[in-house]
């Protein structure tokens, strides 16, 4: 057994019963020295990039750096540092000296190029090395951008070499939008803002003027559902990423609006109105009015589509307490799935269909967990005085979510976990932050 | 228009307190330092017990201190109190003697739940008061509710004796709309 192919058994157990590896799957021999649960991260290393120009050589040891960071931050890898290297990458070659990397067992290997023109144009150049089978893992592959587009073309490199070492899907080139938090807890200042998905590169998207709260991706990550207090009523807004104009959704009357969510098609939006002492799901489709989906005199909010748009998934407590369950899109008879102790709400639905991420609530303790859609194998995967409103990265392995402390100096910051309740970090941000809503990887 | 321009500004200073902090409203220069700002709201009934030294009956500061603007609510409750009860009629009483103002009612939670489910539940405490507003017979159209669900705590300990006070209706007087 290789082992990039242990790491793959790994992560099929890790993700049990979630993963799906079909070569795998019957490969049992390959499980056997792997503990469930415990993991030894494959050890890499990502020599300095190798500066083809002068200008290139400006963004060498970032974008090693940058890329290394990636992959050690899932917990899956280990950077093993220049130091401890034997022979240095000099050129961007298709041969490499294994037996210098395996001394030093170097599992996995990157190397790469990078150039940059004068006019600012950044061309990136990897390869993949399984240093213990000797072989080249997958195709060199060349990405071209802007020079202000550097850490998107690391990211996109530490993206491939995720996938084709784990199997699984991309995650790193995505963006995160939240809420940017300032002021005492009894005089908070919220701004919507944006940030890549490590915390770098943050800009602000609205000011602090009016509370702004829990903002939502569109499926092409373009625009931004999400709920503002500037008419001094809570009410809802699309905002076009690009050129940061706002329209507020077009809702007749004077109820209050929150909770939206964009269907896959990314035109449809679902959302919770309140009027008259109840809240129900509205659904408004492209030039439509909305379309009542909920009637029980409860409370029906935080609707999530499935990844199909057949389905919703919701909170409400029609039981007495705030429980979660699926009713078809076009409304209907809703079918609870949530039956643990305690209370739950947020529910989000998993980009791979296969898991329902949502807040529990119990004994006075937040849990951020997971269950599959039919509501069993429901696991726990935080705990803390408050953590909230769990958003799916684009490959549905690794959730985001908001932790604040307790007590008069409480704040908000947000972390990240895998789903399989490893890998628990602090998402590093100067200031307190909330409401994170992960973007679909970038193209 | 029978209000003096300085009511008009006062009703904004409250409406502009009642759009970012209940906390703040009705704070120093609202109106606390003129002795004769309780005046602005037309005829008050009781006209008769408005003594120059204290705010008088028919003004927002008065409805505030003395009536009480806010009623408490039970964990996940909505249902009001008897003493809640109390408080409302005597403050629909205030409203009808008062007709030139309009309430705004504010919903709050405390910081248990989450952000979608307090925001419903806040909108259903102040719809509650609402509602036993207008069945003490205050015109419907005076009155809007707003949730804040639990953006807006007066307290910030993170025990249930904080979380009681911020489980609550908040009833702002404003300046009454193109009456």
């Amino acid at each position: 057994m290789t082992p990039i192919r242990a790491l793959l058994a790994a992560l099929t157990l890790l993700g049990l019963p979630f993963t799906v590896a079909p070569s795998l799957a019957q490969d049992g021999p390959l499980r056997i020295d792997i503990t469930e649960g415990v993991i030894e991260p494959l050890p890499f290393a990502v020599p300095d990039f190798v500066a083809e120009d002068p200008a290139g050589g400006e963004y060498a040891a970032r974008l090693s750096q940058v890329i290394a960071d990636d992959l050690a931050g899932t917990g899956l890898f280990r950077q093993i540092g220049s130091d401890a290297f034997i022979t240095q990458i000099t050129s961007f070659s298709p041969s490499v000296d294994y037996a210098s990397w395996k001394a030093i067992n170097a599992q996995a290997l990157i190397t790469g190029a990078v150039s940059a023109t004068a006019d600012g144009r950044l061309t990136v150049k990897f390869r993949v090395f399984d240093v213990f089978s000797e072989a080249q893992l997958g195709e060199g592959l060349q990405f071209g951008g802007t020079t202000t587009a550097w850490r998107r073309m690391a990211h996109k490199v530490a993206d491939a070499v995720y996938s084709r070492i784990t199997g699984e899907g991309a995650y790193f080139d995505s963006r995160v939008v939240f809420v940017s938090e300032t002021g005492p807890k009894d005089d908070r200042r919220k701004r919507l803002a944006i940030m890549d998905y490590d915390g770098a590169n943050v800009q602000f998207l609205t000011g602090d003027g009016s509370i702004v709260l829990a903002p939502r991706f569109s499926p092409t990550g373009d625009r931004i559902l999400y709920t503002s207090y500037e008419t001094g009523f809570p009410q809802i807004y699309q905002l076009d990423v690009g050129s940061v104009q706002r329209v507020p959704l077009p809702v007749p009357g004077d109820s209050m609006t929150f909770a939206p969510r964009y269907a896959p098609d990314g035109q449809t939006v679902v959302f919770s109105a309140a009027s008259g002492g109840n809240t129900d799901i509205y659904r408004l489709r492209p030039g439509g009015t909305p379309e009542r989906l909920t009637t029980s005199p409860s409370i029906e909010t935080a609707p999530s589509y499935s990844p199909d748009g057949a389905q919703l998934v919701f909170e409400s407590d029609r039981s007495g307490t705030p429980q979660l369950y699926i009713m078809p899109a076009n409304g209907g008879e809703p079918r609870r799935i949530s039956f643990g102790d305690g209370r739950y709400g947020t529910p989000v639905w998993s980009p791979r269909g296969d898991l329902i991420a949502f807040t529990k609530q119990n004994a006075g303790r937040f849990h951020i967990g997971v269950m599959r859609t039919d509501g069993s194998e429901e696991r726990l995967l935080t705990a803390s005085f408050l953590d909230e409103g769990p958003t799916w990265a684009p490959n549905g392995r690794v959730l985001m979510f908001m932790r604040e402390s307790s007590g008069a100096g409480g704040q908000s910051s947000l972390y990240t976990v895998d789903i399989s309740g490893r890998n628990l970090k602090k998402v590093p941000l100067d200031g307190a932050a909330s409401d994170p809503a992960w973007s679909p990887l970038l193209k | 228009m029978k209000y003096t321009g300085k009511v008009i500004v006062l009703g904004l200073v409250l409406a502009l307190g009642a759009c970012t902090n209940a906390n703040r409203f009705g704070g120093p220069g609202a109106g606390g330092t003129d002795p004769n700002a309780g005046f602005g709201a037309g005829d008050p009934l009781n006209s008769t017990g408005i003594d120059q030294s204290s705010l008088g009956a028919g003004s927002p500061e008065y409805f505030r201190q003395t009536i009480g603007d806010r009623v408490l609510f039970a964990v996940d409750q909505s249902t009001l109190s008897d003493s809640a009860r109390t408080t409302i009629a005597a403050q629909a009483q205030w409203l009808i003697q008062n007709p030139s103002y309009t309430a705004i009612i504010e919903g709050h939670a405390d910081e248990q739940g989450t952000r979608e489910y307090n925001l419903a539940l806040g909108e259903r405490r102040a719809s509650s008061a609402r509602q036993y507003m207008v069945a003490q017979g205050v015109d419907a159209g005076r009155l809007r509710t707003v949730t804040y669900g639990k953006e807006r705590p007066i307290e910030v300990c993170s025990t249930e004796a904080c979380y009681a006070k911020n489980r609550r209706a908040v009833t702002v007087i404003a300046a009454g709309l193109g009456s």
